[in-house]
């Protein structure tokens, strides 16, 4: 359990001296049970206050990243159980298996699909972030030469490292021992090997065991023997057991702040039937793996599983904008209808898909409205007849277009007038209120 | 530091749902989040319904419509061809030709088709208007007096039209659903309203609209989240019927069930493309607590099951 403002004032100094910045150590004390300060701003803290509140403060999901350079991941470091409470914190990422059982060309094959997996979504970039190279052979000189072919084709990846061989392990990391891997595979039987493997090449241990209580067990022992940063792997692998698992895991580290579990949390995914995959690796998504392991990276599943990432990852308290322009949907010509509305991404979603659907092309002017829907950005001035006017003059519509005429949503209809006034030559027709009535009203234009 | 599982148990219970008389289904009555069998119970998976309507579908998109070439031109061949040939658990007819801007069927038509296709299957029917408040409150109460006491689904009930529609649901022995958009609290008031009318609270159904991946999903992911813990966690009632995931209807007229691979080429295969959107849309509502889902696709409704197979 986190310490409370209370347990930590009593390791404090209580001289009220105010060099953290605080009028009181019971003030500095609150902030740093409520995460809001760092313990580096008391200069007179004790080394066993240091100790016990490093420990207490420490995020409850340790943060390790993976790789390095740009395609580097970030694990961990999550705070609640559902994403209303609080933004989820790192999406988990995506790690394609390959076996180094599978020929040269269908590694080469793989390698090169993860590197070309970016897809632009919402102005974020988002790809497969990691390849998983399995030893299925158990031969260590096929788990190298498949970890050189992947490192040569796709240099920038990240790499998880699957073996229970500490020798094959050894081998194998040393080659990207300078690019920060997982290596996975520690477990009752290896652990103490793979600790030192894990430990000479700065790897991430992968750390697995039958059940939570075993792996609890195991990465005490291994926390023990030098290694820190670890990915954990209870041994689940239906959805039932992965929901359950995770759920667990999630809520020792968070509610009870317990360590033994507080790492990211690798999820195996892998099903032969690929829309199953996608289904449990959306679970992995939604419960709280830091890295969810597929076997196969299509395009179309990709893009669905970024997309669902993306939702869940959100930040429940900041609406999702898209970018304030002049979208043009379908192929409009000169005499096509403008319309406009805010930059609420839902509120562009739905009226751009509407509109879409209608198959009469059209232009749609998105304004800034800092993530608002109409009436609530009207409501906020932030969608008002001025600020229209100006965004309509400025966006150099006008030598795109023949016609004068702006269409607003029918919740400001109110704005019709004052539009008019301040856009000289322009003539504001007042659209549906509903974006469900737009085929309907650009149809009977058309 | 010896682990120990923090198991939650919860005082409040999801209402367990019955519908249909010949193969009957059961949906809701856990005592945990979804799924969460290692800390309650769970004794019923969540039901997925195959979606019908009264009229040809040409509006939707070609991958999901060519599945029903030869049968979905008549809503008893279609509702025949999803309960015998796809093995549906329910069917959802949609009454959508009783809206005034597509054929502006008449109360009476629409009651109609409903007893047409009541008689030809014995699968549960839900029975959903075409989401005009208006027209709905007149179509919905003329089916509802047809199919009485076939303990359907009746829906949806929204704040402009919910008095007849909740009326007409109540008098024939039906469930009721209760929609609101995307919020919590309008949610809990609907159900509060229906209620007060005499309405039992165990008949009621809550859809708080759905939205599809990457179209807001995370708002009703969330909304549903929520109103689930508001029922287990303060025993609160009114949050305490199942909820429904609407999920094709707002699945199958998205851009990405609908471009071609040729314009978009990093979008992969439209065909699988269009059936992971409603599949993954789908799971994610089951996750977040939907106990009802109504779908378009076998595919999707196939992945669907074998992934509530795993999760059970």
């Amino acid at each position: 359990m986190a310490l409370t403002g209370v347990e930590i004032f009593k390791l404090l100094p209580k001289t009220n001296c105010k060099k953290c910045g605080h009028p009181t150590c019971l003030a500095f004390a609150m902030k740093l049970a409520q995460r809001q300060a760092s313990l580096d701003a008391c200069p007179d803290v004790s080394e066993e206050a240091k100790r016990v509140l490093g420990e207490a403060s420490a995020p409850p999901v340790r943060p390790i990243t993976l790789g390095v350079g740009d395609k580097a991941v970030k694990m961990g470091e999550e705070t609640v159980l559902f994403r209303h409470e609080k933004k989820f914190v790192n999406p988990c990422a995506f790690a394609v298996e390959i076996k180094d059982t599978m020929s040269d060309g269908e590694i080469n094959k793989i390698a090169e699909e993860v590197v070309n997996s970016e897809l632009d979504r919402v102005g974020q970039k988002l790809r497969i972030d990691a390849i998983c190279i399995s030893n299925a052979s158990n031969d260590a000189g096929k788990l190298v030469a498949a970890v050189k072919t992947v490192a040569a084709k796709a240099p920038a990846v990240p790499l998880i490292i699957s073996t229970g061989n500490p020798a094959a392990a050894e081998a194998a990391v040393k080659i990207v021992a300078d690019k920060r891997p997982i290596l996975f595979g520690a477990d009752e039987s290896n652990a103490d090997a793979m600790a030192n493997v894990a430990k000479a090449n700065k790897a991430i241990l992968g750390v697995s065991a039958k059940g939570l209580d075993a792996l609890s067990a195991l990465t005490e022992k291994i926390k023990g023997l030098g290694v820190e940063d670890m990915v954990i792997d209870g041994g689940a692998r239906s959805a039932k057991e992965i929901l359950r698992d995770n759920t667990l895991v999630r809520r020792s580290a968070i509610k009870k702040n317990f360590k033994p579990l507080g790492y990211p949390v690798i999820t195996f995914a892998q099903r032969d039937d690929s829309m199953l995959e996608a289904l449990v690796a959306s679970l992995g998504i939604a419960k709280y793996a830091s890295i969810v392991v597929v076997n196969s990276i299509e395009k179309w599943k990709n893009l669905a599983l970024f997309t669902l990432r993306q939702n869940i990852y959100t930040d429940p308290q900041v609406p999702m904008q898209v970018e304030q322009k002049i979208y043009k949907l379908g192929e409009p010509t000169p005499d096509s209808p403008l319309m406009i509305t805010t930059n609420f991404s839902l509120t562009y979603f739905i009226v751009s898909g509407e509109a879409e659907n209608s198959k009469v092309p059209c232009r749609l002017a998105v304004m800034d409205s800092e993530g608002l829907s109409v009436l609530t950005a009207w409501a906020a001035g932030k969608f008002t007849a001025s600020k229209i006017a100006a965004f309509i003059q400025e966006s150099g519509i006008e030598n795109e277009i023949k016609h004068r005429e702006l269409i607003i949503p029918g919740y400001v209809a109110i704005l019709s007038g004052s539009i008019e006034e301040k856009l000289p030559g322009w003539k504001v027709t007042v659209g549906p209120r509903e974006a469900n009535a737009l085929p309907a009203f650009l149809k009977s234009r058309a | 530091m010896a682990f120990t599982a923090p198991t939650e148990t919860y005082p409040g219970k999801v209402f367990e749902v019955t519908i249909g008389t010949d193969k009957a289904a059961n949906f809701g009555g856990e005592n945990v989040l979804s799924f969460h069998s290692f800390e309650g119970t769970v004794p019923n998976r969540p039901v997925v319904a195959y979606e019908i309507q009264d009229i040809p579908p040409d509006d939707w998109p070609e991958t999901v419509r060519k599945v029903y070439d030869g049968v979905s031109g008549d809503p008893v061949t279609w509702a025949k061809h999803c309960q015998d040939k796809l093995n549906a658990k329910a069917i959802a007819l949609r009454l959508l030709g009783t809206h005034p801007d597509r054929e502006n069927r008449s109360p009476e038509d629409a009651a109609k088709t409903v007893k047409d296709v009541l008689a030809a299957i014995q699968v549960p029917l839900i029975i959903l208007g075409s989401n005009n408040a208006e027209k709905d409150a007149t179509v919905l109460v003329a089916v509802a007096e047809v199919a009485k006491d076939k303990n359907c689904i009746i829906g949806k009930a929204q704040e402009a039209n919910y008095k007849t529609i909740a009326a007409a649901a109540m008098a024939n022995n039906h469930k009721l659903i209760a929609m609101s958009e995307l919020d919590i609290n309008l949610s809990k008031q609907l159900n509060i309203l229906i209620t007060q009318m005499g309405f039992e609270k165990e008949r009621l159904i809550t859809d708080p609209m759905c939205s599809a991946l990457g179209y807001g999903l995370e708002y009703t992911y969330s909304v549903m989240e929520r109103i689930r813990l508001a029922a287990l966690t303060q025993n609160d009632t009114t949050m305490q019927p199942p909820m429904l995931g609407d999920v094709g209807m707002y699945v199958w007229k998205l851009k990405e069930t609908q471009a071609p691979e040729s314009d978009l080429p990093q979008w992969g295969s439209l065909e699988q493309r269009g059936v992971a959107w409603e599949t993954l849309t789908a799971g994610g509502l089951v996750i977040a607590g939907a106990e009802l889902l109504i779908m378009r696709h076998p595919d999707a409704v196939r992945a669907v099951e074998k992934f509530i197979d795993e999760l059970m």
